[in-house]
């Protein structure tokens, strides 16, 4: 008599009548329109497409034709520009260097944005972020650019040098380059990547449990039935609660990619 | 019923990060409740530190997924 047989109870207990109900796993964001395996065209690769050519159409459309007086359209796009400009590029670099990384920070804030959100948007109901290709996409640009960017402005030799922060005594900057180091060019890349990818996955899979589970309920007995409301309750709760992490989400990932590109850019550590 | 000890596990492991978000963000509101004019100054650093707390927990969660046989 242990865990284990108090374990088997509760599994008879839950598959009692009917069948039994399948968690979901990580298998259901392998979604693959044409071709298998490794190098199949999947929905999310077709919904990134898709983003892109949407945010395009809206962008190129709104800001055609800008004008002194906006339209309303072109007050709306503004203000999304200024958040990124203002709230994250100006604010994380400084006002002497920012304006060469607005383009790529806004483009990098608005594309995951808009792809975070395909969660909860009714037709895709899938973060096409959720698949790792595409946080790993994006980290590999701000990895380059930040690097990028500090070894043109002070030399590979005074890059790697200016790791460590300065005003440390000389026998402990030996351990600390060699963890700045790591920090670099490992964490940096590894947590933004997998920050963005985690909160995704984490994110669908909890609806999707929370879905899948109350519609099991409405097949089961009278008592599972009224179980399943509270359930729907719950996941409605989660996708809005998702829609706020989206934000927090793509806004993150823009401000920590400043916050890198200012760290290469600052004269001192 | 099936499990994974690896899941208590990674319950285990965010008590940390949860310790932690929680710290940063009682820290943030209390500074702007004494100083409320600092709130746009305040506001990207108790983010950045979220995000920097947040990254154990997803080390956590890949090591979830990583396999131990």
């Amino acid at each position: 008599m242990s865990m284990a047989a108090a374990l088997g109870g509760l599994a008879t207990l839950s598959t009692a009548s009917g069948d039994s109900f399948e968690t979901p796993t990580p298998a259901i964001f392998y979604l693959p329109i044409i071709g298998e395996g490794d190098w199949a065209i999947t929905e999310q690769m077709f919904w990134g497409g898709v983003s892109v050519l949407l945010l395009s159409l809206v962008m190129v459309r709104l800001s055609a034709k800008a004008a002194v007086v906006p339209t309303k359209g072109q007050w709306m796009m503004e203000g999304f520009y200024n958040f990124a400009r203002n709230g994250i590029a100006r604010d994380m670099i400084g006002s002497k260097d920012f304006l060469r990384f607005v383009p790529l920070l806004f483009t990098l804030f608005a594309l995951i944005l808009l792809n975070n959100l395909f969660g909860i948007l009714p037709p895709v109901m899938n973060p096409t972020t959720g698949r790792i290709g595409f946080p790993i996409a994006f980290t590999v640009v701000v990895y380059v650019v930040y690097h990028w960017v500090g070894i043109s402005r002070k030399g590979l030799g005074g890059y790697l040098a200016g790791l460590v922060p300065p005003g440390l005594p000389g026998w402990i900057k030996g351990p600390i380059w060699v963890l700045e180091f790591i920090t670099f060019f490992i964490t940096r890349p590894l947590t933004l990547a997998l920050r963005l990818f985690g909160n995704m996955f984490a994110g669908h899979m909890l609806i999707v449990l929370f879905v899948s589970a109350g519609a099991y309920f409405l097949t089961q007995g009278i008592v599972f039935q009224l179980l399943s409301v509270p359930t729907f309750i719950m996941a409605a709760a989660m996708v809005l609660f998702e829609g706020l992490v989206q934000f927090l989400q793509a806004y993150v990932f823009t401000l920590l990619a400043a916050s890198y590109i200012a760290g290469a850019v600052a004269d001192d550590h | 019923m099936f499990g994974n000890l690896s899941l208590v596990g990674y319950g285990l492991a965010t008590i940390g990060p949860a310790i932690a978000v929680g710290l940063i963000f009682a820290a943030y509101i209390s500074g702007v409740a004494r100083q409320p004019e600092a709130r746009p100054l305040l506001q990207p650093i108790a983010i950045l530190g979220f995000a920097l707390a947040e990254a154990l927990a997803i080390f956590g969660l890949v090591l979830y997924f990583v396999p131990i046989r």
